[in-house]
């Protein structure tokens, strides 16, 4: 019951996105994926999830092949994982009950009352007991994504997938999601994957952090390794620091420059992986 | 003079159109291999069958009526001392029924479903909402796709039928009261060329329409891309391709069933 991406490519038409990212999310563990705007977190949740196939590369979920399943055998397996989108998601035309019946009812085997008993359970999880009836205009950005959270426990998957699920909260209501984040963790003993750029929630909410930079990965660990992280690139990050990122990427070129042989026709335009690159040993 | 540059619009654009082409063929090809999941759709099409067809009735029929009026005047008008005037009855009923009554209501439609189906996709899809359909296992074609396409294809005949029977009862009373003709010289008129198949035609002709302003609609919606502009744009390109195309299949209908 674990996540294995090893070495994805992905491009949109010129533009590549991941660069031979690998990432590994072990049974019951929560990790969370960090980088800047566009640095293809969300593009790397929908390759697990199925939703985007690699053009190269190797996305194991529960033993499985991702890319290469049957259509039903990866509904099958999305039962089993559970998506929190960045904006939620809902159906608008719905109730929130609606909402958090629908994997309910795909994935069967519920009577009435139970589902009904399962819905409740999940809204009140996440604090939203009594929004049954509600439609998702009806409600605030933070209790959507909290919503958007009881949609996808409602049916018990054994892997929960959460895309930026505190960009744009207030700070108040982002630490209630994280607390949610820790409490399915421990209530349900879910594998999570929890994309952000918001360092503080990433440190409240796993026990590894990934640091996404230019579609791979350049440095993963605790969350205090990160914190006390040496690479550049990480620490202007975690600091918020854009200077040192600049200073790093400069050094890396320069670093490319003088490794180069002067003859045009010889320098390697492609790309040489990012600067500071290194994995710390788990 | 630089040679290329003509070629390389026109071969661009070749594949482009082919590349469109190819990707609407299996996107109709992937909507009928999901008419297998009846389950999902069966429930979903008589939602849509209301909402599609029953709410559009009244655009239908009041431009049917209109015509109608305005078909009877404008053959009597024509028709002046040289041709019997009960042949406005004829005219009426054949140009109504195999014409008008289908093509306008097909043009209506497309408008008000069309557009109505390519937004809403549009916005599930920018939204991630059909993302979020993946994601818990239901194939967004059978939930999104089939039961529109479904009821939109079995909708527009009988919209097409009643704006059909008003735009020549709106005739009727307009010959009646406006012409100085009688109840029976319309009904002779209106019997006169009258011929079974001109149902079958009109029916055909409905069907085609309601399948390709839903499946345009579908598509376009489908493949939205980028925010509320992205939405916008598939909008306007459901509505103008399904009404190219309504006009297309209707020359095709009468070059091919019409011919004796």
């Amino acid at each position: 019951m674990s996540i294995q991406l090893t070495n994805i490519h992905k491009a949109f038409g010129p533009k590549k996105i991941l660069r031979g990212l690998s990432l590994n999310v072990e049974e019951g563990e929560t990790v969370a994926l960090v980088g800047f705007s566009g640095a293809g977190k969300s593009v790397t949740l929908k390759h697990i999830a199925g939703l985007l196939m690699p053009d190269q590369g190797s996305v194991v979920v529960d033993g499985n092949e991702v890319p290469t399943m049957k259509r039903e055998d990866l509904y099958k397996l999305r039962l089993e994982m559970g998506y929190v989108f960045q904006f939620a998601a809902l159906f608008d035309s719905m109730t929130i009950q609606e909402n958090v019946e629908m994997g309910l009812v795909k994935k069967g085997g519920v009577g009435r009352k139970e589902m009904a008993e399962r819905v409740s359970e999940s809204l009140e999880r996440v604090g939203l007991k009594g929004f049954e009836n509600r439609l998702p205009a009806e409600l605030s950005g933070g209790q959507r994504k909290r919503a958007g959270l009881a949609r996808a426990i409602a049916y018990r998957p054994k892997y929960l997938l959460y895309d930026e699920p505190t960009s744009g909260l207030d700070p108040v209501t982002t630490e209630v999601i994280d607390r949610l984040i820790l409490k399915m963790k421990e209530d349900l003993g879910v594998t999570s994957l929890v994309i952000t750029h918001d360092m503080k929630s990433a440190y409240n909410v796993s026990d590894r952090i990934a640091m996404l930079y230019e579609g791979m990965v350049v440095e993963e660990g605790t969350p205090d390794q990160i914190r006390n992280s040496s690479n550049p690139i990480v620490r202007g990050f975690v600091e918020g620091r854009p200077e040192m990122i600049e200073e790093a990427t400069r050094a890396a070129a320069e670093d490319g420059e003088d490794r180069g042989t002067g003859d045009e026709r010889n320098v390697d335009h492609g790309h040489r992986g990012p600067p500071g690159l290194q994995r710390r040993d788990r | 003079m630089n040679w290329t540059t003509p070629l390389d619009v026109v071969g661009r654009t070749t594949v482009g159109m082919l590349s469109d082409f190819g990707r609407f063929s299996r996107f109709v090809y992937e909507a009928g291999r999901s008419m297998g999941d009846v389950g999902t759709w069966l429930g979903l099409t008589v939602l849509q069958m209301r909402k599609l067809g029953v709410n559009s009735l009244p655009i239908a029929l009041f431009l049917s009526a209109f015509t109608g009026i305005v078909m009877a005047l404008q053959a009597s008008y024509t028709f002046t001392g040289a041709i019997p005037l009960y042949f406005v009855g004829t005219l009426v009923g054949k140009t109504v029924m195999l014409e008008l009554g289908p093509v306008l209501t097909g043009l209506a439609l497309s408008g008000r479903i069309g557009a109505n189906i390519a937004a809403e996709l549009g916005t599930m899809r920018v939204s991630e909402q059909i993302d979020a359909l993946e994601t818990m296992a239901y194939n967004p074609v059978s939930y999104l796709v089939v039961p529109r396409v479904v009821a939109g294809t079995l909708m527009v005949p009988v919209i097409v039928t009643f704006a059909n029977v008003v735009g020549i009862a709106a005739g009727w009373i307009t010959a009646l009261n406006m012409l100085d003709m009688s109840s029976e010289q319309f009904q002779f008129g209106l019997r006169l060329f009258y011929d079974p198949f001109d149902v079958t035609f009109y029916i055909i002709k409905s069907i085609s329409f309601g399948f390709v302003v839903t499946i345009v609609g579908c598509y376009q919606g489908f493949n939205t891309q980028g925010g509320a502009e992205g939405v916008g744009v598939a909008t306007t390109r459901a509505v103008v391709i399904a009404s190219v195309l309504i006009l297309v299949l209707d020359a095709f209908w009468a070059a091919t069933l019409l011919q004796q």
